[in-house]
């Protein structure tokens, strides 16, 4: 944990310290954005399809429910789906109510000694809090990097923006996505269990995208920064037609903390365990129907050239052993012509 | 590679949506905001970088102060006296709200709820 607060800061201050310079703004400003992209589309088409490759030769959803089975025994379709349709439906209320977390129960133990099982929903209510500010906050950065901005994207700001506290006013989406994201990050701290599997790889990302919220947060309320020409160099990024120099000079070093935090999240982001993003898509446990019964799955590393090998032939090539040896066979011995005397 | 149309579908569409603004611009940055001065005035309230980035912060003070406090009581810069006022104060040097609010406002997409309760100057009526 300590490493990981340590390394975003050494980020912050890799990019406070570099945007003074005055040839690194464009680095900072153009290049860097423009790798991290890179490596991100890639990184992440890279990963979904080293997953594609991989066979996934048996059924093995999770089933959380009752499996289809006798016409008069109620099947639980979206926790134990048997066809497609039901896998789709089931995967729609995973990625976008976040229902396996929405189950999730805590144990416990009291004096008794008993244990209890009790419905937990704060986890599920920070992480879908979280996700669905980050998506919104992403949506609203779009009106600086499309010009003109469509349409959709005015209405969702003017519903983040709905309170009108403040001038620039304030976005709800700001405020509950450092509340849930601090609620995540306490958590790993406070729950012993929790903290006990809580590694880097858990902590940096949290303490990263923290960041970016805090350095975007202190650029629109505390900081401000000249809009027009982030403005300039965000479209320019998209159309490659990149601003002159002086627009860059204009540019407040908050933002380019910013946009360096985001860039590494950007690479960090394929390698790392937020491919959750991907990987929800080609979850194995969640993407399969429960179909065993009814249809046959063939290994496809199975070699062609093997025949399958029925019982009654190895029965056939043993039965001699197999009777000497006192083990019952469907099928008798050939009766020898005469027992010798 | 096991379901692979449904999976490079996936990946097309996902690419697709994550560089929206690139084929949303079409490689056309659009018309940038041409950033005028009223003609004839050297100096406003605030140094020009402070107004450029935080002259809403001083808009929403003024009008607390004068309509929430009742203190309209002029703002002194250098012993010029400027009038505590959108509509009065500011929009006296930068007298054309397409030139000096919209320009820059409709490039960055901001809209501020100013107009909510003012009236935009006549000729705009």
């Amino acid at each position: 944990m300590k490493h990981s607060f340590l390394a975003v800061i050494a980020l912050v201050l890799v990019a406070m310290l570099g945007a003074q310079v005055p040839g690194l703004k464009s680095v900072f400003g153009v290049v860097i954005p423009w790798l991290a992209f890179v490596i991100f589309l890639g990184g992440f088409a890279y990963r979904v399809l080293q997953w594609g490759k991989s066979p996934v030769p048996f059924r093995i959803p999770t089933t959380s429910g009752q499996g289809k089975s006798l016409d008069w025994i109620k099947q639980d379709k979206y926790d134990c789906p048997a066809t497609g349709a039901q896998v789709i439906i089931r995967m729609i209320l995973e990625i976008f109510a976040f229902r396996s977390l929405f189950k999730n129960t805590k144990s416990e133990v009291h004096s008794g000694p008993k244990l209890t099982y009790e419905s937990s929903k704060w986890l599920w209510l920070a992480g879908i809090t979280f996700h669905y500010c980050f998506l919104i906050i992403v949506l609203r950065h779009m009106r600086l990097f499309t010009n003109p901005m469509p349409a959709f994207i005015a209405a969702l700001e003017f519903g983040d923006g709905f309170l009108q506290i403040g001038a620039p006013t304030v976005y709800i989406t700001d405020l509950l996505f450092v509340l849930a994201l601090s609620f995540l990050f306490l958590r790993r701290l406070v729950n012993a269990k929790v903290r006990y599997i809580s590694f880097a790889a858990d902590y940096f990302p949290l303490f990263l995208i923290l960041s970016i919220g805090i350095t975007g947060i202190l650029m629109r309320y505390f900081v401000r920064v000249d809009v027009v020409s982030i403005k300039q160099l965000a479209v320019g990024l998209t159309t490659m037609s990149l601003p002159a120099a002086d627009v860059m000079d204009k540019i407040g070093t908050m933002f380019f903390i910013h946009l360096f935090l985001v860039c590494t999240l950007m690479v960090y982001f394929p390698y790392s365990k937020l491919m959750h993003l991907g990987g929800i898509f080609l979850s194995p446990t969640r993407n399969l129907a429960n179909n065993s019964r009814m249809v046959r799955h063939i290994n496809p590393w199975n070699d062609l050239k093997i025949k399958p090998h029925s019982y009654a032939g190895y029965e056939d090539d043993f039965r001699e052993y197999m009777v000497n040896a006192g083990l019952p066979v469907e099928k008798e011995l050939p009766k020898a012509s005469e027992p010798e005397a | 590679m096991y379901d692979g149309g449904k999976i490079i579908t996936g990946l097309i569409i996902f690419i697709g949506l994550m560089t929206f603004p690139v084929w949303h611009n079409g490689g056309n940055a659009g018309v940038l905001p041409k950033q005028e001065k009223p003609v004839g005035k050297t100096a406003c309230v605030k140094p020009t970088v402070e107004m450029r980035t935080s002259h809403m912060l001083l808009l929403n003070q003024w009008r607390d102060e004068a309509l929430r406090e009742e203190n309209r009581k002029p703002f002194t810069v250098d012993g010029q006296d400027y009038e505590k006022s959108l509509m009065v104060g500011c929009m006296n040097c930068h007298t054309d709200k397409k030139k000096f609010c919209d320009e820059c406002h409709l490039y960055t997409a901001v809209k501020p709820y100013c107009w909510d309760c003012h009236f935009p100057p006549k000729e705009n009526l």
